[in-house]
């Protein structure tokens, strides 16, 4: 994978395995590798339980990975010591996902948003205060709402919260674990435009873990498709919706609706057959065979490599030529 | 009625100029109309307006405030003699009357208080703090050092008290300390399970891998996160230890086991009591009172605090 200077994190065959005893292991992540640029936005997308939000802990170092190496700015953050682990904190945040179990009830808001500037001890007394005014407008809320607890908010407002938590100590990466799918649609392009607003404003880049298909290619300008702990593809936005090349892609995205009722007429599924198998004992060679109409014998003896099959396209798989 | 009406509508001519555009302010609908308050102080306020629980804080005031200055408010010490009254019902000169040794049973139930109250209070901050603190790291850490630190628990808890109390008086003697350590060693075991139940729930939250992602060590989301939510439960069994612990010393001095004579606790003012029971039974009835009430207070104050600790109930 080509990496230039303006690379800002690279994940080479990462792996996260979780030991859930008897000597049985799940396979959350099993060997997946990509490169994020300064401030871009790569999404992530798959469906439930493909190790999305794992990949996305890993990253900012909550799991420490299995195997494999994850280099953010220089830095390889499987082996941080724990000043360093502190330092790179300050640069890599997370967004989560349920904006009800993201904020510590027992804490006021200033006190949540105040947190990271404490640990870090960016700003205290009145400076801190106002830096804490700063971010809640920043986000779209009022300095009135700095003393009140989560409770008293909406789930988009508790969103807003959590991303004015990650930018209170000026991060330049931010892992947002699927952001908007616990809120109501018309909430979700708020929340949406502020992410790409701050975007712009700040020069941020994102990790967008998603599963709305539609939400991310509005957000992203690459796209990496998971399936059972593998990248099945990865392209830039654009080409991975015109030209899906994966045949687990092409299935994902003939599932997305269209807004025309005419073409939606017409539009043709592709519904998969079966379910994802286990990744406590996922089945030899591709993941993907046994719902894939054009497996071929290959497919179910040697694991395809992620290659590149077009320009910066991506794809794991025997068939794609 | 009707004419009236509508003459009086016919008279009103409504005209532009009449009403006003007051427009509304966006800003202020967020416009918070009370003070910000910290957490403490919101939970304080919260309080104050459960009566009962602000009634019982106040019996238990008076009740700690008695055991130092009701000794005093008459001339005779716990142990002293009055040949010339023995077994005397109430009256204005012994005012809770005398035991079957002529002492005044004013004065040793508040000096008895001060006893009981001491080993409650010693006992249970030891408890406290042993429990969460042990608790809250088998918990956090997890894994075989949870697995190990609960057996020991479980060891500990396979020990009956009176046992305990029998094992400890063989070493120590009978005492005050010896009570205390007995409580100690067998009640900490209970907060530690609550604790370590409540953190590994907690843990799994995203708001402590929020912590964790800002850079919070374990010390920082144990204190700020785990603990203060875990609150609610750990109040709730320290409000059961309190009285817990009275009672236990209270049992203990009952059956010949607790403090030696001459000095008094509660536990052994009401076991002289209870053999006088059928005779004089004024000499049970203060001590039992003053029990019961301590331990009513404190389920009700405990009670209250639950409820005014947990932000979510706040109007």
């Amino acid at each position: 994978m080509a990496e230039d200077k303006n690379t800002l994190l690279v994940a080479r065959d990462l792996k996260k395995y979780f030991d859930i005893g008897r000597g049985q292991v799940v396979k959350a992540v099993d060997g997946i590798s990509f490169s994020i640029k300064e401030g871009e936005t790569l999404g992530l997308v798959g469906e439930s339980g493909c190790g999305k939000s794992t990949v996305g802990r890993t990253i900012v170092g909550l799991y420490d990975a299995t195997d494999g190496e994850v280099i953010f700015d220089g830095m390889n953050v499987g082996e941080l010591d724990k000043k360093e682990k502190k330092h790179f904190t300050r640069k890599a945040q997370m967004i989560f996902q349920d904006p009800y179990a993201s904020l510590n009830p027992r804490m006021t808001i200033t006190d949540i948003i105040g947190e990271g500037i404490d640990i870090h001890e960016l700003y205290e007394g009145k400076e801190r205060q106002k830096r804490i005014y700063d971010l809640l407008e920043v986000v779209g809320l009022s300095r009135e709402h700095a003393s009140r607890f989560p409770h008293e908010f909406s789930g988009g407002q508790r969103q807003r919260i959590g991303i004015a938590r990650a930018l209170a100590i000026e991060p330049r990466f931010i892992v947002c674990d699927e952001p908007i799918s616990a809120l109501d649609v018309s909430i979700q392009a708020q929340v949406v435009n502020l992410l790409e607003d701050l975007q712009d404003d700040l020069g941020l880049t994102y990790l967008f873990i998603a599963h709305d298909l539609s939400m991310v290619k509005h957000i992203s300008d690459r796209i990496a498709v998971m399936y059972l702990g593998a990248m099945v593809e990865l392209a830039d936005s654009h080409d991975l919706y015109e030209q899906p090349l994966h045949p687990y892609t092409q299935a994902l995205l003939s599932a997305v609706p269209i807004p025309d009722p005419d073409i939606e007429k017409s539009r043709q599924r592709i519904i998969l057959e079966g379910d994802v198998p286990s990744p406590i004992n996922p089945p030899p060679g591709c993941k993907f065979q046994g719902r894939c109409k054009y497996v071929q014998p290959i497919c179910r003896e040697v694991a395809p490599e992620f290659k590149e099959k077009g320009k910066n396209h991506f794809v794991a798989c025997h068939v794609v030529k | 009625m009707s004419e009236v009406k509508t003459e009086q509508v016919e008279g009103l001519k409504l005209t532009e100029d009449m009403f006003q555009r007051i427009g509304k302010d966006e800003k202020d609908y967020d416009k918070i109309v009370r003070p910000s308050l910290t957490y403490w102080a919101d939970a304080w306020r919260r309080l104050k307006e459960n009566k009962l629980a602000i009634m019982s804080l106040i019996i238990l005031i008076v009740v700690v405030v008695m055991a130092f200055i009701g000794p005093l408010m008459r001339p005779w010490a716990y142990d002293d003699q009055d040949f010339t009254a023995i077994n005397k019902a109430p009256d204005s000169v012994h005012w809770f009357g005398t035991d079957d040794l002529g002492r005044d049973i004013f004065v040793r139930c508040w000096d008895g208080a001060k006893i009981s109250l001491f080993v409650a209070l010693i006992s249970t901050i030891i408890n406290v703090t042993i429990g969460v603190v042990y608790g809250g790291i088998s918990g956090y850490v997890g894994g075989r050092t949870d697995l190990i630190m609960m057996r020991i628990i479980e060891i500990i808890y396979s020990i009956p008290v009176l046992l305990w109390v029998i094992l400890l008086m063989v070493v120590l003697g009978q005492g005050l300390g010896t009570i205390i350590l007995a409580i100690s060693i067998t009640g900490w075991g209970g907060m530690a399970r609550i604790v370590r139940g409540q953190v590994l729930q907690l843990k799994q939250m995203e708001f402590v891998l929020a912590a964790q992602t800002l850079g919070a060590d374990t010390s920082r989301i144990i204190l700020k996160h785990l603990i203060p939510n875990a609150m609610g439960p750990i109040i709730i069994n320290l409000t059961f230890q309190v009285p817990g612990a009275i009672f236990t010393e209270a049992m203990l001095s009952y059956i010949g086991l607790g403090i030696p004579e001459p000095t008094a606790s509660w536990g052994t003012l009401a076991e002289k009591g209870t053999k006088m029971l059928l005779i004089h039974p004024y000499q049970l009835l203060y001590p039992a009172l003053l029990i019961s009430i301590t331990m009513l207070a404190f389920n009700i104050l405990g009670d209250g605090l639950r409820d005014s600790l947990d932000p979510r109930l706040r109007q």
